[in-house]
Parts: structure tokens; sequence; C-alpha cells
């Protein structure tokens, strides 16, 4: 049995006079430990199945199975236990809450799951932004972090209730290239060394290269599924808004 | 997420907009501030008006004639009571302390060539004072050797004083009533209005046996009164009915007949007051609680706001596994932190308020003398009551919190 298992699912928005239909009909199984690249124009359906995945959305049709639950009909409490336990997620514009500092941040989920105490919470924050490189950086505000900094507070409170999927919507495009290196780095480094499964979401070619598997969507349809990057560089050119560059 | 941190985080979002919180609290602090001090004030009312009672004699009981039947013939007021009926009540009612004999006299009092008609002349046994908790300001008070021979001397009210003898120390001085001298022997305490307004100060007290004879010029023993005066306030009621059995066997009348007299005693008085101040401090509690539901939905205003300002943090907490009852709570808390704050200030507020015009009133007005009362159960009811409108109209904007949609919320800008 796969990680996660998706048969069929689509997800309608009923806007009033017309339906969009973000995602048509996607089938597919993800393991446990690989690192997934989802890619497409805006508007394929990437965020969308993003949401799903993420437990933070409900597909209108279908079925998804996370480590054997059945997802779609969770309500919406055991939907968050799910998030708390089983998800991480890291956004573009990091999400951190303001004025609050970084270990409270990276302490967050640990408040919202069971019975933790004061104490091995504090330990725990402390261990994993000591892991994420900001051992030094504790009571920082996210405003005194700078943005690679912030981001990496932003995985280490992913990361803190030691999630099976660490979930991360275009975590790079608001870094700099040589931050954003870093932040990918490190994702590898959890993918390989601790086994956490990785799906992000990205308009990055070299963010997405660095992905094990990557799936191409389009108009709500997964278009490519594949371990070659070449193929995926065949499916989106000429017509996306994918940044080629030549090797 | 335990009750403590839910607190903490609810303490740090109030303080991120310390102003905006303050004067929040502060629509709060004036609803039970206006209530703590309606309470109180009203309390003070109440009490004052049970010490007036007190001084009036709240364990004070009148026994006055009934209606008599002879020879099928029946008439109220007839006199049916004497002058030993009173001196019974005293020695064979163990829950009466003192008794005297009223006997009701009108007419003109004459010093020199002054003269005044006052409210009241009355004839009264020598315990007549302690009965009434009166106490005598000058001389003395007529003993029951004056009673028992009927000697002409009187005791008068400081009114009376005013009317005759402008000059004159009134002590040893002759005041003719219908013609007949009577010596002054002693001034009475002044006492001030009754509850209705009457000067109790405008009196004349003589005698009983002294009126009936002299005045009246009757050789019978009746009286048209008897006032008593329980031990006790609490001890009325046995009073009241140890004086029922003892008249109705001197009177001679058996169970099941009408009896020749009423007992009355002013419990039931001091009740309906009671009734009546309670309703006027309900009346006024409800007036200021007027301006706690305007605090109320100050708090409510304020909460809505931070819930949309706050849309994104929602979003975020949610995101990573807060529930939708994580976040109500998270609000309401905040909601009931505001409104506990200003509970407490108000009720502080309150006290100080209610003292500080006790004390005024006290002050511009020398006849009344109100207590200051700080009732503590109308303090915690106020905290309680502080709690609860942060819980009443912190409410929907906590529950219109937890149901945002974590996409749409994470979106939110």
């Amino acid at each position: 049995m796969a990680l996660i298992e998706l048969r069929d699912v689509r997800r309608v928005y009923d806007l009033g006079e017309v339906e969009v239909h973000a995602l048509r009909s996607v089938t597919l199984d993800i393991e446990l430990g690989e690192y997934i690249a989802l890619v497409g124009p805006s508007g394929s359906g990437k965020s969308t199945l993003m949401n799903t995945l993420g437990c933070l959305d409900r597909p209108t049709h279908g079925s998804y199975l996370l480590d054997g639950q059945e997802i779609v009909t969770m309500n919406r409490d055991q939907r968050a236990a799910i998030r708390n336990r089983q998800l991480g997620f890291v956004f573009q514009n990091f999400n951190l809450l303001n004025r609050t500092s970084a270990i409270e941040n990276v302490e967050l989920p640990l408040m919202y799951g069971r019975g933790i105490s004061v104490r091995e919470r504090r330990q725990r924050a402390k261990e994993m932004l000591g892991k994420v490189g900001l051992g030094d950086r504790l009571d920082h505000h996210p405003s005194q972090l700078s943005g690679g900094q912030q981001q990496r507070v932003a995985i280490a409170r992913a990361l803190v209730n030691r999630p099976s999927i660490l979930m991360a919507d275009e975590p790079t495009g608001n870094l700099d290239s040589k931050t954003s290196r870093e932040v990918i780095e490190l994702f590898r480094e959890l993918n390989q060394q601790q086994k956490i499964t990785v799906i992000l979401v990205t308009h990055d070619q070299n963010v997405a290269r660095n992905a094990k598997r990557t799936l191409v969507l389009r108009d709500g349809l997964v278009v490519e599924d594949t371990t070659d990057f070449e193929r995926v560089l065949r499916v989106l050119n000429p017509d996306s808004d994918l940044e080629v560059k030549t090797p | 997420m335990t009750l403590m941190d839910t607190l903490r985080i609810a303490i740090r979002a109030l303080l991120k907009n310390k102003m905006r919180a303050a004067l929040t609290v502060f629509g709060v602090v004036i609803g039970i501030a206006a209530v703590t001090t309606m309470v109180s004030i009203g309390q003070s009312a109440g009490q004052l008006v049970q010490n007036q009672f007190e001084t009036l004699g709240t364990n004070v009981i009148v026994v006055m004639p009934g209606s008599s039947r002879k020879a099928g013939v029946r008439q109220s007021g007839a006199p049916t009571l004497t002058a030993d009926d009173s001196v019974a009540i005293t020695r064979d009612c163990p829950a009466v302390l003192a008794s005297s004999p009223i006997v009701g006299v009108g007419g003109q009092v004459i010093f020199g060539n002054e003269n005044w008609s006052p409210k009241e002349m009355m004839g009264v046994g020598a315990d007549y004072l302690t009965v009434r908790n009166w106490q005598i300001a000058a001389g003395g008070f007529f003993i029951s050797q004056d009673v028992d021979s009927g000697n002409k001397v009187c005791v008068i009210g400081q009114t009376v004083i005013a009317k005759l003898f402008q000059t004159v120390n009134p002590i040893g001085q002759s005041i003719r009533i219908k013609n007949i001298p009577f010596q002054v022997v002693g001034i009475l305490e002044k006492k001030g209005a009754n509850m209705v307004g009457d000067d109790q100060d405008d009196i004349v007290l003589l005698p009983h046996s002294t009126v009936r004879k002299r005045l009246y010029g009757s050789t019978f023993n009746n009286v048209h009164a008897i006032m008593v005066s329980a031990r006790s306030p609490s001890l009325m009621s046995d009073a009241t009915r140890q004086i029922e059995i003892l008249l109705s066997e001197r009177h001679q009348i058996s169970p099941g007949q009408p009896s020749d007299f009423q007992v009355q005693n002013t419990t039931e008085i001091a009740a309906t007051l009671g009734v009546i101040t309670g309703t006027m401090t309900l009346m006024l509690s409800a007036i200021a609680g007027i301006s706690l539901v305007v605090g109320g939905v100050g708090i409510m205003n304020i909460m809505l706001v931070s819930v949309t300002e706050r849309t994104r943090e929602i979003g975020i907490r949610m995101a990573i596994g807060a529930r939708g009852k994580d976040i109500l709570r998270q609000f309401l808390i905040e909601a009931v932190v505001l409104s506990s704050i200003g509970g407490a200030i108000g009720l502080a507020l309150g006290i100080a308020a209610s003292t500080g015009a006790t004390m005024m009133i006290n002050a511009y007005s020398p006849a009344a003398d109100w207590p200051i009362v700080v009732s503590l159960p109308a303090a915690v009811v106020a905290m309680g009551f502080a709690a609860a409108v942060g819980i009443f109209f912190g409410y929907y904007p906590a529950r219109r919190a937890s149901r945002l949609d974590p996409i749409d919320a994470l979106r939110y800008e």
C-alpha cells in the first residue's frame, strides 16, 4: 500500500453561473520517501492538488487514502489532526506569526498536538531550529530574520511534529538564488537522510530538477508523470512559463 | 493546547494593540462601575430605611381594642383594654421587654401668654421610653409613683419647647392643659421625623392615670391601646403569641370566639419597606446594566475587527493543525480577558464612587446618615457578570473565526 493513493480525484468550484474544473481526474500513488515536484502553468490545478494532498481542501469526487485513512469523508477537526501529525507545510511567503519569536513559531504545532509538556516542547523546537542552522536565532522575531532564515524557521516548524510528508508551495519563490539553493539542499538532505516524503510546487526549473519524480499538470490533468526531467522539459516546451535555460 | 497556553496567547494578542484594548476595556469598566455603584447606593438606602425603622422600634407591638359584642351589638373601638392588662403583659410574657398603656388626649397647652396644640398628647406608663427606645435630654421621666398617684407632671418634646419656651428653662415650669397645671419634669431627646414625615418631637407625655382621672374625670381603668416592645426583633412573633394567649385568658375569650383586641406588629411594615427599596435598587441597576450591554457590544465590535485583521494568523494556525474549537477558544478567552479586566477595574471604581457618593450625601444633608455599604456578593456577581458579557459578546466573533476556511484564510491579505 502506498503512502498516498488518489483515485479519480476531482475538484469542481461552483461559482454560481459557471463551474470551474480545477482537477478533472487525478489518479496517482506516492510512496514513502519520494521527492516529487508539481509543475505546470498557472491555473493548471497544481495548487488545488497541493491543497488536496495537504488536507486543506476536500475533493468533490473520488478517494484519497493517506496512510490507509480515507480523507474525503473526514470532518474539519479530523483533517486538522492529520495536518498536525502527518503533514508539514512550507509556504512561499513563509507564513510565520509576526511579533512572535522563532522558537515560539516552531513550538506552535506541538501546542495543538497531544499533551506535550512545556519543557519538552521547548526542547524539541530548539533542537529543530539547531538542525536548520538557526540555533543562535531562537528569540529573533521574523522581522529580524532574512528571507532564507525565515523560510528555515518555517521548515523547522513544519518538521517539529515529525510528520511523514513535507509539503512546500513555491518554497523558493521569495528567495534569491543563493538562499534558494540552500533551502533546496536542505530539502534533499531531509529526503535522503530522514526519508521524509517531500512534495513541492514550483515554477523554478532548477528546483524541479532536484526532485526524483516530476508531475506535470495542465487543465486539471496530470499530463506527465516521470523521473526523467528531460521529458518534462519537452512536455512543457515551447508554450510553458517555466524558465528554460540551456545547461 | 492547554488553558495556560491559550491565556498567554490571548494576553499577548491584546498587548499588541494596547490602546485599542484599553478603550474596549473602558466600556466594560463604565458598565460594571455603574452597576456596582447603583447596587451599593441602593443597599445603603435600604439599610438607612431599616435603621430609621429601628429607631421607631422594629420590635414594637401595638395592642388595640377589637370589636366587642354585647347583647348582640357589635362595636369597634370599645374600651376593652385596661392598664392592668399592660402590667400583666410585662409580668407574664417572657419575650416582652416592657409595655405601656396609651391614653390619647387632645387640646391646647398654655404657658404664660403662649399657646400650642401639639400633634401628640397622651397619657403613658413609666416604661414608655423603654418601649419606644427613646432617651431623656434633660430632667427626668415620671416614675411609677407619679403614675400610681396621678401626679400632675409632664415630659415634653423639643418642638413644644420651641413653641412655648423661648427664653425660659422649661424644667420646673407649669404648663396648663384644660386649665389644669402640669409641672414639666423632663425634656425628650430629639427624634426627628418618622417615615411618614410626622414630627415626632411635637409631643407632650403625661401619666396615663392623671389623664384619665383629671382630664377625663373617669373612674374606669380603661386605656386606648397598649404599646409593647419585644426583647429583640427575632422574638416578635413569640411576644405576639404570648400576648394573645395572655389577653384571651384575661378577657375570658374561649377558642373560636372573636377576640376583643388585636395585636399588630411592625415586622410586616418593615418587610414591605424592604421590598420597596429592593425594587428601587433593582430598577437603578437595570438602568445601569444598559451601559454594560453597550460595553459588551464594544467588545464584540473589537473582536470582529480583530478576527478580520488576523485572518491570516487563523489560517496559519489551522494549517498546522489548530481545530475549530482551538480557534474558538482562543478568541473567546481574549474577549473574556478583556471583559474581566474591565470588570475588576469597574468594581474598584464602583466601590470608590458609591463610597464617595454616600459620604457626599452625608456631608450635605446632616439629617441623613447613610451607611457605607460594600457588599461582597455584589462584587462576586459583578465579576461573574463581566465574564459573562465577554463570553456572550465574544462568542459570535470567535465562532466566525473558527468557521473560516483554512485556504481562504491563508490567502487573505
